[in-house]
């Protein structure tokens, strides 16, 4: 039996998964128009391969990655690109991001699937393969999967996070219940792609289901599956693999620095179903659930708009007045339900005030500590509201605001009902403002001092021109040569200014156009 | 509206009015013991509190309502009535609340962030003003000469009139601890001075029982993870320990740690002022440094110090440590090697 490690803090929230967690997967029918967003994942937007009035395939690219740090967008159908312009999308900021917009035609004609033989091809042709496939982390982080089973070097243990620790969500205990084979064959690929020493699977105890159905499908294999205690948030990366492997992914780092990857259980599926079938990230699970008379987990093609979910769940109920993407503790307000299924839309949930009682008027901290105690990281939560209140972003940063995950576990438990994780995005958008804006202040030091070399440099020139031409009029043989030699010097100190102007700014301009 | 979406918080007067029930066990028993003359303290107290309290919100302009009902200002008067003797006349309950809520509270910034526990300014500095008449401890009513009833208290209490004939003698008497330093001076050894009347099994007559009532008031703190245990285990710990080192030392003058466990405001002092969230350690390892420095001083100004007991002086020394404490203390981050940032 492998030893279980803990984290520090944590809390139990009402888990409300009975709600939705006895509801099988249905296939949500495609609806009449579906609008995909080109930046489905963290990195750059795709760049758009349509225009309105095109015909898609579905299944076809209608978004190429652009760059590394980027995915590929598929048509979730066969049918017309109506629309290749900004739409509103479940985005932090709020803004408006480019969407392409395809009516359906009802045939729902796929491409030609072309599935790739992980065994043979080389690794680099698998990965490529996935990226061109648009699948990037379903577990909400969004990260293109190709860079993550794109690591180098040896690989102790591959996680595979099935936690699923948020209240509400249900779609990965669905899609484990039911599909435990076809994810254990996903598995096997990043095995394959990685070879790592160990694979382990964890799971919270509150889905023995799901536990049992996946220890089904991995009997025999290299691949244990661990039922975790059901403790928010257990389903954070770092924490779950350090109650895997006992290992701390560094503060700043990243999981391979350890010789971990982690990847979402419904991404390793969306492997299985790209590398071995051929398909193009085009569908996911989705739970609705909340103020809804019938909550139930749909597969749901991209796009598909969030109003025609909510009517396969019977309907928001009359008192909603809000939404949430993803789970009451980490997700997206939404104002409205006029907004469509995203590659990392998990779970939606209608929200009415009844259900989701808005948090009372925030009192002073009273230093009970008990936001320290359920941090997951182990910050005090108390002193950095109490800098970010003065402003003193810098003691902020001291006290590790950027090691603080967002999990909302603080501001859960704050006997004054302070909110304290927006205080910290806060104080993190303003700490990153202020780099950039030394940075960018850095750079106009740089730039100006470079203008000063140049026009230096010009005016040396100017005079040893002035200076040459002074020369050929005059007639004297000494003063010919008295001049020669003043013009020799001139230009010999252009060309040392020159030479330095040259040498010295090569770095900074360079920095210069990566920013601009 | 942004993340998270839903709370467990019970705002700051559900935690308070949580404290004060946990207070009500021994509250009933300090009735048994003394007669309800307490129940006058704690009203006269919770008046006088809330209208200063009422009275500062308005002028620093802060919201009244929310403020004034969060159970704070209510909290810390119970905690000032029950330290100081119940049979105290109205003026001084009313000058130590008005201390306690002006002072150490508002003039320091209000709730959280006060520096020092307020109930104990207010008690201190009717300590020093007033020590007379902090030592006026009525006897238990199963040892005093004469009973009074609920007008005759009240009547004493305002008027400071006995009915008639009544020496105030009959009613006061020195407290167990007060008794036991008092009689040790006189050359008794620690086993005659226990074999006097107003001494039970461990601590006093019917104060024993309270602090037994204050013990389980704690213990459901601690379960209705309202306080941690470290700072109430750590005080008892650093008093017992001390107890214990002079005990058997020399068990002729120094009593057994478990009587100071059982007696003055032990129990009081660990679970319901030491743990003051706004002026105690908030680390966890600072916590019991806490409580565990605030134990030991207790001991030694009630054995070795001027004053009947120790808990206020102690609580209050140590309340001005909070921030070096809590500041070399910092527990490690996930993901970071030591806590690196303790020391900048
Ligand atoms: S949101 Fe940040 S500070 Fe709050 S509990 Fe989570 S990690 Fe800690
Ligand atoms: S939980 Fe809230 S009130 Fe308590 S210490 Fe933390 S921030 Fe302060």
């Amino acid at each position: 039996m492998r030893t279980l490690h803990t984290f520090h803090g944590g809390i139990h929230p009402p888990e409300h998964k009975a709600e939705s967690n006895a509801q099988p997967i249905v296939q949500a029918p495609v609806s009449k128009r579906l609008t995909v967003s080109l930046r489905q994942h963290m990195g750059t937007p795709a760049k758009p391969l349509v225009q309105v009035g095109d015909k898609v395939l579905k299944g076809q690219m209608i978004g190429e990655p652009a760059g590394f740090l980027s995915a590929a967008v598929h048509a979730p159908t066969s049918g017309t690109v109506i629309a290749v312009e900004p739409m509103a999308v479940p985005h932090p900021s709020g803004l408006p991001d480019l969407c392409v917009e395809i009516e359906a035609d009802g045939e729902d004609r796929w491409i030609d699937h072309a599935p790739i033989d992980y065994q043979t091809a080389p690794t680099q042709a698998v990965l490529d393969h996935i990226r061109n496939c648009g699948v990037v982390g379903l577990g909400g982080a969004v990260f293109p999967t190709h860079i993550k089973l794109g690591v180098q070097g040896q690989l102790d243990t591959l996680v595979i996070n099935a936690a699923e620790c948020e209240p509400w969500i249900t779609s990965d205990d669905r899609l484990m219940r039911e599909r435990a084979d076809e994810i254990v064959q996903g598995i096997e690929i990043l095995q394959h792609l990685l070879q790592p020493k160990a694979t382990l699977v964890g799971i919270e105890d509150n889905k023995p289901e799901a536990v049992s159905a996946m220890k089904q499908a991995a009997a025999g294999k290299a691949i244990e599956i661990l039922a975790v205690p059901t403790l928010y948030p257990t389903g954070g990366e770092k924490q779950l693999i350090k109650i895997l492997t006992g290992k701390e992914v560094p503060s700043g780092g990243r999981p391979y620095q350890i010789g971990v990857v982690c990847t979402n259980v419904a991404t390793v599926y969306t492997v299985h179903r790209a590398v071995n079938h051929g398909e193009p990230m085009i569908s996911r699970v989705v739970t609705i659930t909340g103020n809804v008379k019938q909550p139930g987990n749909f597969e749901a093609r991209i796009g598909t708009p969030l109003d025609d979910l909510l009517a396969l769940a019977g309907g928001a109920l009359p008192d909603t007045n809000r939404y949430i993407m993803g789970g009451p503790m980490m997700g997206m307000p939404l104002p409205d339900s006029g907004y469509h299924v995203q590659k990392g839309s998990n779970c939606f949930i209608a929200a009415s005030d009844a259900l989701f009682p808005p948090e009372p008027a925030a009192m002073p901290c009273t230093r009970c500590t008990h936001c320290a105690e359920a941090c997951p990281v182990g910050l005090r939560p108390y002193e950095l509201q109490w800098f970010i209140r003065g402003k003193n972003f810098d003691k902020a940063r001291t006290y590790n605001v950027f090691d603080c995950i967002e999990c909302g576990c603080c501001s859960y438990v704050c006997s004054s009902n302070i909110p304290l994780v927006q205080y910290f995005r806060y104080a993190k958008s303003e700490l990153m403002e202020r780099d950039r804006e030394k940075r960018a202040a850095e750079m106009a030091r740089q730039r100006s001092e470079l203008k000063q070399q140049r026009l230096e440099r010009e005016k040396a020139e100017k005079a040893a021109k002035l200076a040459a031409a002074a020369a050929a009029k005059s007639e004297s043989p000494e003063e010919k040569a008295a001049k020669q030699a003043a013009i020799a010097a001139a230009v010999e100190r252009a060309k040392a200014k020159k030479a330095e102007g040259d040498a010295a700014p090569e770095a900074p301009a360079e920095t210069i156009k990566e920013e601009a | 509206m942004s993340s998270p979406h839903i709370f467990e918080g019970h705002g700051v007067s559900g935690t308070m009015f949580r404290v004060m029930a946990a207070l009500v066990p021994g509250i009933v028993f300090y009735v048994i013991a003394f007669g309800p003359s307490i129940l006058i303290s704690l009203t006269i107290a919770s008046l006088t509190a809330l209208a200063v309290e009422a009275a500062m919100i308005r002028l620093r302009a802060y919201p009244v309502k929310p403020f004034v009902t969060d159970g704070s200002v209510l909290l810390t008067a119970w905690l000032l009535a029950l330290s100081i003797p119940p049979m105290s006349p109205w003026w001084l309950i009313v000058v130590g609340t008005v201390i306690a809520v002006v002072f150490a509270k508002h003039l320091f910034g209000g709730l959280g962030n006060n520096l020092f526990n307020p109930a104990m300014v207010g008690f201190a500095a009717l300590m020093i003003s007033f020590p007379a008449y902090m030592t006026h401890w009525p006897a238990p009513t199963v040892l005093a000469g004469v009973h009074l009833g609920f007008g005759d208290q009240l009547a004493y209490m305002l008027t400071g009139a006995l009915p008639a004939g009544m020496e105030v003698d009959a009613i006061n008497m020195a407290t167990p601890l007060d008794t036991l330093k008092t009689q040790l001076h006189l050359h008794h050894t620690v086993s005659e001075v226990l074999q006097m009347p107003i001494f039970d099994v461990i601590g006093g007559k019917g104060s024993m029982w309270i602090a037994a009532m204050y013990l389980l008031g704690g213990i459901y703190l601690w379960r209705a993870r309202i306080i941690s245990l470290h700072i109430p285990l750590a005080f008892l710990g650093g008093l017992f320990l001390m107890g214990a080192f002079f005990y058997l030392k020399d068990a002729d003058h120094y009593v057994a740690p478990w009587f100071h466990l059982a007696t003055g405001g032990t129990m009081l002092g660990a679970f319901f002022i030491a743990t003051d969230p706004v002026t105690a350690a908030a680390t966890p390892r600072g916590k019991l440094i806490f409580g565990f420095a605030a134990g030991a001083l207790t001991y030694v100004i009630r054995v070795l110090g001027g004053y009947p007991d120790g808990v206020a002086f102690s609580v209050l020394i140590l309340n001005a440590f909070v921030p070096l404490i809590d500041t070399y203390t910092q527990p490690r981050v996930f993901g970071h090697l030591k806590n690196e940032e303790a020391s900048k």
